[in-house]
């Protein structure tokens, strides 16, 4: 079967759409722009309720992403969640004290991890643990408080 | 009562009996892929007729489906004041389901029936025995051509099908919409998940492509040589392929995001 130039110049052009395709949907749609490989540093802290925050949720310093939530385990000794972040490489100097709290982006939003600096001289490396936690909101505590402390002010 | 027993055994016994020919057809054609990589043109050249020739069919149903989406997506999530969501509906929709799946099934209908019609044609007309005699092994020269071109073919659609949705999508989101283009985007990245969603959009893209040509050539090889049996094949391979895509996509999307 003879095939001319211009149906192989064709075939040419749909495969390299295909690739184009291929490159727009991991780069403009997915999140492969954003991660930066496994090349990071993890860390633990345990907070007293995780809320509703999942594994991948981001991890936020003054409102930049510097890692993620990688595994959120229950510790069945402390009845507390063990929460491990990867935090990226280039974020090396982070504060040994920081403090670790679990914040929710707008009102509906998803949960993500807020850290905020500490003053220590030492900085956080592979396996270090944060002290300093504050537990996710829960809607509901926060309502029956306000509903509690309303009432207890008309008495 | 025992004929019934008698017809359903025959049933089920003919069902196995083609499920094993098809597999022995399946590793057949496995064989002589090494002559087609040698022979490229023949490769080329059905990658014309299967991928090229589908193009515009993909492509236009992949913007009107990205746009339908956007526009539907858009009358729920906004009693929920979530319009900002609406590319990560559209781009989530698109690369793990439909951008697979209705290519497939367009792809079913497009090339699929188009394979057995001819591999069946070439067989009633006698051109397969005709290549046999001149020690030329049709499984080689004909069916392998095909079905690798069918299988490099569908990621490639699916890809532009889901692609082309998303832009449409943003034609109708950001432009008749009038929702934020920022939000749009950036939205989607933060949500879509590379390995999670692209990949395994297109690990389904490619089980359908190997799917769907495989019924089709099976199909054109075994069809009975008259113009009847032929047009029944070919009605066999768009029934079978569209059957096999959704059960499988059920399976696949089971097994990828079952345990989100």
């Amino acid at each position: 079967m003879h095939i001319s130039r211009s149906i192989e110049i064709l075939v040419g052009f749909f495969v390299a759409l295909g690739f184009v395709a291929m490159f727009f949907l991991s780069m403009e749609v997915s999140n492969l722009s954003s991660v930066n490989g496994d090349d990071g540093y993890d860390i633990t802290a345990s907070f007293e309720n995780v809320g509703s925050l999942k594994v991948r949720a981001p991890v936020a310093m003054a409102g930049v992403n510097v890692g993620r939530v990688t595994a959120i385990n229950f510790d069945p000794e402390t009845f507390e969640a063990v929460v491990t972040m990867s935090i990226e490489a280039r974020y090396n100097q982070l504060p040994s004290d920081s403090n670790a709290s679990i914040l929710t982006a707008g009102l509906l939003g998803e949960q993500y991890v807020g850290l905020e600096p500490g003053g220590e001289e030492e900085v956080l490396e592979e396996g270090s643990e944060l002290e300093l936690t504050q537990s996710a909101l829960v809607l509901e505590q926060i309502i029956g408080q306000f509903l509690f402390s309303s009432e207890s002010e008309e008495e | 009562m025992l004929s019934y027993f008698q017809r359903l055994g025959a049933t089920s016994l003919g069902m196995f009996e083609r499920l094993g020919r098809g597999s022995v057809f399946f590793v057949n054609i496995l064989l002589s892929i090494p002559s087609v990589i040698v022979r490229p043109r023949l490769l080329i050249a059905q990658i014309y007729f299967v991928g090229v020739l589908s193009f515009s069919l993909i492509v236009i149903s992949g913007l009107f489906v990205g746009m339908v989406i956007a526009l539907q997506g858009f009358y729920t999530l906004s009693d929920f004041g979530a319009e900002g969501m609406l590319g990560v509906m559209v781009a989530a929709s698109l690369i793990r389901e439909l951008g697979p799946v209705v290519s497939a099934l367009l792809f079913a209908g497009r090339a699929g029936s188009a394979l057995t019609a001819e591999i069946g044609l070439m067989k009633a007309t006698e051109q397969l025995s005709g290549m046999e005699m001149m020690a030329v092994d049709p499984v080689a020269r004909i069916m392998a051509p095909r079905f690798l071109a069918g299988l490099i073919s569908m990621p490639i659609l699916a890809t532009l099908f889901s692609a082309v949705g998303v832009m449409g999508g943003y034609f109708i989101g950001v432009g008749l919409l009038g929702i934020d283009e920022g939000g749009y985007w950036s939205q989607m990245q933060a949500k879509i998940d590379f390995s999670q969603d692209v990949v395994n959009g297109l690990i389904k893209s490619v089980i359908f492509g190997w799917v769907v040509t495989w019924i089709a050539v099976f199909e054109g090889h075994d069809a009975i040589p008259t113009s009847e049996g032929v047009s029944r094949a070919t009605t066999r391979t768009v029934v079978h392929s569209a059957f096999a895509i959704l059960l499988l996509d059920f399976i696949l999307t089971a097994l990828m995001f079952g345990d989100i």
